[in-house]
């Protein structure tokens, strides 16, 4: 993995640990970049997914953000103390 | 030059497809042509609906037809998942239609009502509001959802796994599928002879001609008047969601993966398929109508078809007078009669002696109208 000259300004967290991000990133982004390839599990199989097309067509990078299920997180930009979580499976509308 | 075929078939879609796997599994040589990618491919833009409720209102023949066809699904369904390697998704244990406010139930009730006037009685029947909570007691129902028409024999199924199913089926009972070639010309004959762009062709006995869309100009060139014209349905399809429906309904379904797909418009006179944002809405609308929750639901794709209609609605089953061996088959329902249309209409192209249910459904009746 290459790694990233900058790490960034800005922290967030995926499944409780810390992330470095530089302002302007997309969570999938910043995620790459620190190595972290995988942002849920499918509804039917359980397999790992994530992001791919990185433009908002695949609907792979889904992740829950900050409480709120299903976020495409190529299409989220990275805020500070943003609280990212692997999705497991389909994510319930009253989320 | 390779030898003749007992039978060709021309479209292999849900129709076509159905009618080679028949004639394949009573014992014929079949060949199943398709054009390929360049056709409109309505046997990829339906809504995997296994539906008689309703079905044939002023017309006994196709509610016949139909209920045969829905009593053989389970069975065939099983069949078609053994050759697809996995399970095609039917889901068979009922299918609604919603009322949503005082006079869609009414209408709903109405319709019910004649329904059962018909010999062979349908077992449709209406529910209020509370007999429908009790049959999906999972599903948030919206409030204006009065109630709804429920029949027990109706439900849905993966239309793509399908014919992917039938295809397999097909080609295990060895079959010729022969996709990407659009037809130029069939010439009658012993055998006919069909051309296909790219400088082939193929020989058989029989021609079936099953392609949808294209059906009107194949099978004009083998005698037969079939009338279809163009109707476009446009369809929105969620993300994967927990289950909310259990059941289909005729405009919101849940597939047994979580999606839920939203349809669907009837639009005459179109033969683009694209969307449009101002259906979508309006679809989005009612089905958020009906189970408020999906306003949150993300939309992951949306897309239209093409889909063949005839002029009454109902399959149009035509056998050339000029041209004996000839046979054509058009319908809008041909997920529904998939099972039938393998079961009963190939095996009888075969002896060329078909069943007073279909002969019922023959092209004669447009004449006989107009008269």
């Amino acid at each position: 993995m290459l790694a990233r000259p900058d790490p960034g300004t800005l922290t967030f967290s995926f499944d409780g640990a810390a992330v470095r991000a530089r302002p302007g990133d997309t969570v999938a982004a910043a995620l790459l970049a620190n190595g972290i390839v995988t942002t849920r599990t499918t509804p039917v199989g359980d397999r790992p997914r994530g992001p791919f097309c990185m433009m908002g067509a695949c609907f792979d990078c889904l992740a829950v953000v900050d409480g709120v299920g299903g976020v495409q997180t190529c299409l989220t930009e990275v805020r500070e103390g943003m609280q990212v979580e692997t999705q497991h499976g389909a994510r319930g509308l009253h989320d | 030059m390779r030898e003749a075929f007992d039978v060709a078939v021309a479209g292999g879609g849900m129709v076509g497809s159905a009618i080679a796997l028949g004639c394949a599994e009573a014992g014929a040589r079949v060949a199943l042509l398709d054009q390929g990618d360049v056709a409109l491919r309505a046997a990829r833009g339906n809504f995997g609906l296994v539906w008689s409720q309703g079905k044939g209102d002023e017309y006994p023949a196709y509610a016949a037809w139909t209920r045969a066809s829905v009593d053989r699904w389970g069975a065939f369904a099983d069949r078609m998942g053994e050759a697809a390697g996995t399970e095609i998704g039917l889901r068979q244990q009922g299918g609604v239609v919603f009322c949503l406010g005082e006079a869609e139930y009414e209408a709903r009730a109405a319709l019910v009502a004649r329904l059962h006037n018909q010999p062979g009685g349908a077992k449709v029947r209406m529910l209020d509001r509370a007999a429908l909570e009790a049959l999906l007691p999972e599903a948030p129902l919206g409030p204006t959802v009065l109630g709804g028409s429920y029949e027990p024999a109706d439900g849905h199924v993966n239309p793509l796994l399908l014919l992917r199913g039938m295809h397999a089926a097909f080609r295990a009972t060895g079959g010729a599928h022969l996709p990407g070639g659009t037809i130029t010309a069939i010439r009658p004959g012993f055998p006919f002879e069909i051309d296909r762009e790219g400088g082939e062709t193929i020989r058989a006995a029989r021609v079936v001609v099953a392609a949808g869309l294209g059906t009107m100009r194949l099978a004009a060139m083998l005698g037969m008047e079939v009338p279809v014209r163009p109707v476009r349905g446009q369809n929105i399809v969620t993300e994967r969601l927990p289950l909310m429906l259990r059941l289909p309904a005729s405009g919101v379904r849940q597939t047994v993966e979580g999606s839920v797909q939203i349809g669907v418009t009837n639009e005459e006179g179109q033969d683009e398929p694209v969307t449009s944002v101002t259906d979508l809405a309006r679809m989005a609308a009612r089905a958020v109508k009906v189970l408020p929750p999906l306003a949150d639901a993300r939309m992951v794709r949306a897309w239209a078809a093409i889909r063949p209609m005839t002029p009454d609605g109902f399959p149009v089953y035509a056998q050339s007078a000029a041209h004996p061996g000839a046979f054509a088959a058009v319908c809008h329902s041909g997920v529904t009669l998939a099972a039938v249309h393998r079961g009963v209409l190939g095996p009888a192209i075969l002896t060329g002696d078909l069943p007073d249910l279909v002969a019922d459904l023959g092209p004669g009746r447009f004449h006989a109208r107009a008269a």
